[in-house]
């Protein structure tokens, strides 16, 4: 296994890992860690929290710890590898089977299954909510600062970037 | 793919609310700029852009897109960026969105990859982000609630049941997530058929 090219090693794990990877990136960390620590030694415990850590830092999506990951097994070659190969697959299914759904037709099945879902992924997304809040909030200080991100951005349309500057000014000070 | 077939909505429902399709570049551009400002998840940002700001969609659709995205496999928000700009402008526009949200924040990753390999520590950094965290939750929490509201602007109970039932189920119970499903998605289907067809009668 760890005799082959790293870089097919890298395509080969995350296009399948997001081809299961249903619920979102956040659904998959377990599972990358255990494949990049405990199967495949491309990073120790540490790094692997770091790396973690930083995704969530960074400005884009939270999946592109894979570039981390990627970067550790086989530098830029690696990083780039293992991005493509977990975001890219999956978008081209998404965007054949919304042309499907979305293509004229006699049948009212897919308007219909596709309205039927959106209850199930509001109540989805409010579940993991309330289980980052759970994890997060450990503190009297954490649960008062997302309350009151929570109510600034729903009753006003300030840019969410500047209650996010907020919060890592706060924990750089060290309130949080 | 033909260029007309690309808007979602067949069904006219209210395009006062609509804005042109945006060019490519135009497209690129919003999603690289929700991606970068998307400490912390980018959902948030991108519903912000395209209902708020730009008003490609209303915020029925987007919850619709949103929905197919969540629920086929794959990171959700890189599924939207493609969904979305084909929607608006066929497999070209997908990929404009996807090398958008994309492209940039991987960069930023690959530089910050190379300087934690120099340097390798980040405890001032997880210091921010556990301030970052509890505000990015906020933000979550917030942007839940908008997307619940054409839910409760319909007043639905069989919908708004679905909604918490599966919240509860999730949140609360810690049931796993197939079980639930497996139970949800019918029933949902199985309810949306049965208020349609008392519509339509």
């Amino acid at each position: 296994m760890t005799s082959e090219n790293p870089i097919w090693a890298l395509i080969s794990t995350f296009g399948l890992m997001s081809l299961f990877a249903v619920g979102g990136a956040a659904a998959a960390v377990p599972e990358m860690h255990r494949i990049a620590v405990d199967v495949h030694h491309w990073m120790t415990e540490k790094q692997f929290a770091d790396a973690y850590a930083i995704a969530q830092l960074s400005p884009g999506p939270n999946v592109l710890i894979v570039t981390l990951i990627g970067y550790a097994v086989a530098g830029i070659p690696g990083a780039l590898a293992a991005t493509l190969a977990m975001c890219l697959p999956t978008a081209l299914l998404a965007y054949y089977v919304s042309r499907l759904l979305s293509r004229p037709s006699q049948s009212r099945w897919p308007a219909l299954i596709q309205a039927a879902l959106v209850p199930l992924s509001i109540g989805l997304m409010a579940a993991s909510a309330l289980i980052l809040a759970q994890s997060t909030d450990r503190t009297f200080v954490a649960l008062l600062l997302t309350a009151a991100v929570a109510v600034v951005a729903s009753i006003s349309r300030v840019n969410p970037l500047w209650l996010l500057l907020a919060g890592g000014l706060l924990g750089f000070a060290g309130i949080v | 793919m033909s260029p007309d077939s690309a808007p979602a909505a067949q069904e006219p429902d209210h395009p006062a609310a609509h804005a042109p399709p945006p060019g490519l570049l135009a497209l690129f551009l919003a999603f690289a700029r929700m991606s970068l400002a998307g400490f912390g998840g980018v959902l948030v940002f991108a519903r912000h852009a395209i209902v708020d700001q730009h008003r490609w969609m209303t915020a029925e659709e987007f919850n619709e897109t949103f929905a197919l995205c969540h629920f086929l496999p794959g990171p959700n928000i890189v599924n939207l960026s493609m969904v979305f700009g084909s929607r608006l402008r066929g497999i070209a526009g997908g990929v404009a969105a996807f090398t958008g949200l994309l492209l940039p924040p991987t960069l930023i990753m690959t530089v910050l990859a190379i300087i934690y390999a120099r340097f390798g520590d980040v405890e001032v950094l997880r210091r921010i982000l556990a301030g970052i965290s509890c505000a990015a939750v906020g933000l979550l929490i917030a942007v839940v609630f908008r997307m619940m509201t054409p839910l409760f602007k319909r007043m639905d109970v069989v919908v708004i049941v679905l909604m918490l039932g599966v919240f509860v189920a999730i949140g609360v119970l810690r049931l796993p997530l197939q079980a639930v499903l497996l139970v949800a998605i019918p029933v949902s289907i199985g309810a949306t058929y049965l208020m349609r067809r008392k519509v339509a009668a």
